[in-house]
């Protein structure tokens, strides 16, 4: 959020907070909230999309990058977290059948 | 005024016709060509909702009527429906109120234009089914407009100066209507009505100005963290602000067209008074009655007769307590472990501090649980307000208790 200085004034906010332009959520990064970083481990994942379709917060990105694991076999779709808005709530760890997205803590003090 | 004349003929053309509250609420709903009500019956509210169900089966009125399974869900459909820009009512009372107070701060909040009629009733436990002021008086601080109206004709015009108020883009919050239970709700009185055309010219459908459509998507009601919550909430104090002047031009205006208007606040026999009484609702038409008698015998008591309850017509009330020694306030509410322990005595009691007003003020809690108050006990208090000119009497007067 952006700092205090530049915040609205409450009558230039439309009446009840309402938000008349769709998708604004947008603009709020909600990765700050996290404290346990999901790493998706690419070898073992499978792609078999369970952790896209359980995330809460749409940040499991399904990205058309072709990928090669050590054992040969070629995807060609990768999954990624999108870390601007993942809050690290884990439910993807928790689902994913094949163990592969492992939950490791955020470094304190730590940037993106 | 160009339409005067013309309204004039009309309204000289009116003949009253009985009507107990509850019916002339729900013919005030017809004639506001509401669009949706979604209630839940409580004595003794009942008879509003069942009215305006009958209208609708009658072809009456062409609205939705939206059975629910309580007054939460009353109140969330009611406010949900004005988001989507319908005009939507609903009616309540006592443990129903109750059951709706977390959804009233979510009608102000979101700034819904409704309007919700209230039997006022006492509040369990333990039950009583009879009337006091306690429901309305927990409701006082949820950003809703309130009015007391002390006649059926009264509840009328009410409830269609609420729509004005309420659908105001200067206000946009909702207006309750609040009315004695039993007292007014059953009891029939001459109340005149308006035809349609003439209501909606007056009170003409004003929607939601962000509703909620598919073609022009908006969020309503999202989180507010705390870099926003503060500016969203401190809007209603500045809504509520306008909509003093607000509640007396559509007052002054709704005069203009149908030739009855109210003020926000009455004050009756006040000239020359030295000591007031305030009180709303039937308790003021009853004093009314009562008052003449007390100046017989030299109790010169007026009648400060509270009608526009939030926002607080101060100027007002602050003008009639500068003219006086000593006012008596009657609560039909308890205010637990207060100060004084009537809820309208305390804010008296601030408003002679904040203006350094020098009136003496006595609290009197009465009638609660519909506690029997006639002429005489009313008189007893007119004489209890002279009597506190000089003497003071600076503790709550639980009146008709037994001790």
């Amino acid at each position: 959020m952006s700092s205090e200085g530049s915040l609205p004034a409450y009558y230039e906010i439309p009446p009840g907070g309402a938000i008349l332009e769709p998708g604004s959520s947008l603009k709020y990064k909600t990765g700050s909230w996290r404290v346990l970083r999901p790493i998706i481990n690419q070898d073992k994942c499978v792609r078999c999309r369970l952790c896209w379709v359980y995330c809460p917060d749409a940040a499991i990105l399904e990205l058309d990058e072709e990928y090669v694991t050590s054992k040969g076999r070629r995807y060609k779709i990768t999954y990624k977290v999108n870390y601007d808005y993942c809050k690290g709530c884990g439910v993807c760890a928790r689902e994913c059948p094949v163990n592969a997205i492992e939950m490791v803590p955020e470094p304190i003090g730590g940037e993106e | 005024m160009a339409v005067a004349a013309e309204e004039r003929l009309h309204v000289e053309r009116k003949k009253p016709r009985p009507l107990s509250t509850n019916s002339a609420i729900a013919h005030a709903v017809k004639d506001l060509d509401v669009d949706v009500v979604a209630a839940y019956p409580i004595t003794p509210q009942t008879t509003v909702v069942e009215k305006i169900a009958e209208f609708i089966a009658d072809g009456e009125l062409e609205a939705e009527m939206v059975h629910v399974e309580s007054e939460h869900s009353a109140l969330s459909a009611t406010v949900a429906a004005a988001l989507t820009g319908a005009r939507a009512f609903t009616a309540t009372a006592s443990q129903g109120l109750e059951l709706m107070h977390e959804i009233l701060h979510i009608a102000s909040g979101l700034r819904a234009p409704i309007v919700m009629s209230v039997a006022m009733r006492a509040l369990s436990a333990p039950i009583s089914i009879w009337n006091d002021h306690s429901d309305v008086m927990n409701a006082r601080d949820t950003g809703w407009i309130i009015f007391f109206v002390s006649s059926a004709q009264e509840a009328y015009d009410t409830v269609i100066q609420g729509y004005r108020i309420a659908e105001d883009s200067d206000v946009l919050l909702p207006v309750m209507v609040a009315y004695d239970g039993y007292v007014m709700s059953h009891t029939m009185e001459p109340v005149v009505t308006e035809d349609r055309d003439s209501v909606l010219a007056y009170a003409p459908k004003r929607s939601f100005p962000y509703k909620l459509d598919p073609e022009k998507p908006v969020t309503l009601g999202a989180l507010a963290d705390p870099d926003w919550y503060y500016e969203i909430k401190y809007q209603i104090v500045e809504a509520m602000r306008r909509a003093l002047g607000k509640a007396r031009e559509a007052d002054e205006e709704f005069g203009r067209r149908f030739g009855r208007k109210y003020g926000l606040v009455e004050c009756y026999m006040c000239e020359d008074a030295k000591s007031l009484i305030v009180a709303a609702s039937s308790y003021a038409a009853t004093l009314k009655a009562v008052l003449p008698r007390a100046w017989e015998e030299g109790v010169k008591v007026g009648l400060l007769r509270l009608r526009l309850y939030r926002p607080f017509p101060e100027d007002l009330v602050v003008d009639a307590l500068s003219r006086v020694d000593s006012v008596l306030v009657i609560d039909r509410a308890i205010s637990y472990g207060a100060p004084y322990q009537g809820p309208l005595a305390n804010e008296f009691s601030g408003l002679i501090l904040k203006h350094g007003l020098g009136v003496n003020l006595v609290s009197v809690v009465a009638g609660i649980g519909q506690r029997r108050m006639v002429d005489d006990d009313f008189l007893k208090l007119a004489r209890l307000a002279w009597e506190a000119r000089t003497v003071r009497k600076p503790e709550t007067i639980f009146y008709g208790v037994r001790k």
